[in-house]
């Protein structure tokens, strides 16, 4: 584990030391910023979910009637109707940051607030059908604008949230073991070197209290 | 069809190739476009197109059931991100 690379020396243990310790701080730190992330984005997963299943069948219901619409009127008609909108959109698009992701918010102006004023067209040469199917087809899209910010707030969040994981794991299997390892493989080498030496230093002594005393 | 005349902006597309020359269209000046629509059918068939701006925050990319129905790629994307998230599908379904 202990790679031979680092040198025994007292100063790379206590440049060690320093580094197990930011390594343990940080992986403490992005541990707490993963679990958060995670309950956040457990809620947005929920909210999307009610959300897309009511997009599908708004959506669905919408077509449905357009379905009926468009075998009631002649399609040139139809197209006659729908081809010059009355209504416009206007999407205006802000940032919320959420535990530093930036993640986009949507607001949406319509030209015509009056909900009855969506319809393109006069109501002479167009069937009841039509006019059921925009209704059903504007009050989906509310819904379709929420889904949207928050399908994307679900991507990014989702993709912050890999990336998290991937440091903490790093840290946590990778970099604080290699640290341990290096730290405990220079202490164990010092140790080694301070016993050498007292042996020596016993030894040198033995030798000098022979030469001044004659010790047999 | 119906899209328009809510105020929205409609490309229509008849097959994947002028969808996805649409898209290209669409996404070239990044910035004009928040959120694009796309029928599941055919963004079936631009995976990869799409999956380009998946990390990037504009624009989302939303898929929406078409003419013929939901077939269920709206929800995958949900599963996937979930997967990515997690690493497992904790959803159960």
């Amino acid at each position: 584990m202990a790679s031979t690379a680092v040198t025994p020396t007292r100063m790379v243990l206590n440049q060690l030391k320093g580094r197990l310790k930011t390594a343990r701080r940080g992986h403490k730190l992005l541990k707490d910023k993963r679990d958060e992330l995670m309950r956040q984005f457990m809620d947005v997963v929920k909210l999307n979910k009610q959300l897309r299943i009511r997009v599908e069948d708004g959506l669905t219901a919408a077509f449905a009637s357009l379905q009926v619409a468009s075998s009631i009127m002649s399609p040139e008609m139809l197209e006659q109707a729908l081809l010059y909108p009355r209504q416009s959109v206007e999407l205006g698009m802000t940032f919320k940051n959420i535990m530093s992701v930036n993640v986009p918010q949507y607001s949406f102006h319509t030209k015509n607030n009056d909900p009855s004023e969506i319809y393109p067209y006069g109501f002479a040469q167009t069937s009841g059908e039509l006019d059921d199917a925009l209704d059903k087809l504007a009050r989906v899209f509310e819904d379709m604008l929420e889904l949207a910010q928050v399908e994307k707030t679900m991507q990014l969040l989702a993709e912050e949230i890999e990336k998290t994981r991937r440091r903490v794991n790093a840290l946590e299997y990778v970099m604080i073991p290699e640290l341990e390892g290096n730290i405990k493989y220079i202490s164990m080498k010092l140790e080694e070197n301070e016993n050498s030496t007292k042996v020596r230093l016993l030894k040198v002594k033995e030798m000098v209290l022979q030469d001044a005393h004659h010790y047999k | 069809m119906g899209f328009k005349a809510l105020g929205l902006e409609t490309c229509p597309a008849a097959n994947a190739a002028e969808a996805a020359q649409a898209l290209r269209t669409l996404t070239r000046d990044s910035g004009d476009y928040a959120i694009i629509y796309i029928e599941e059918t055919l963004a079936a068939q631009l995976g990869a197109e799409i999956d380009k701006f998946k990390d990037s925050p504009t624009p989302a990319i939303i898929l929406i059931p078409g003419r013929e129905g939901s077939i269920g790629l709206g929800q995958s994307a949900l599963k996937a991100a979930v997967e990515r998230a997690v690493g497992t599908n904790i959803l159960g379904d």
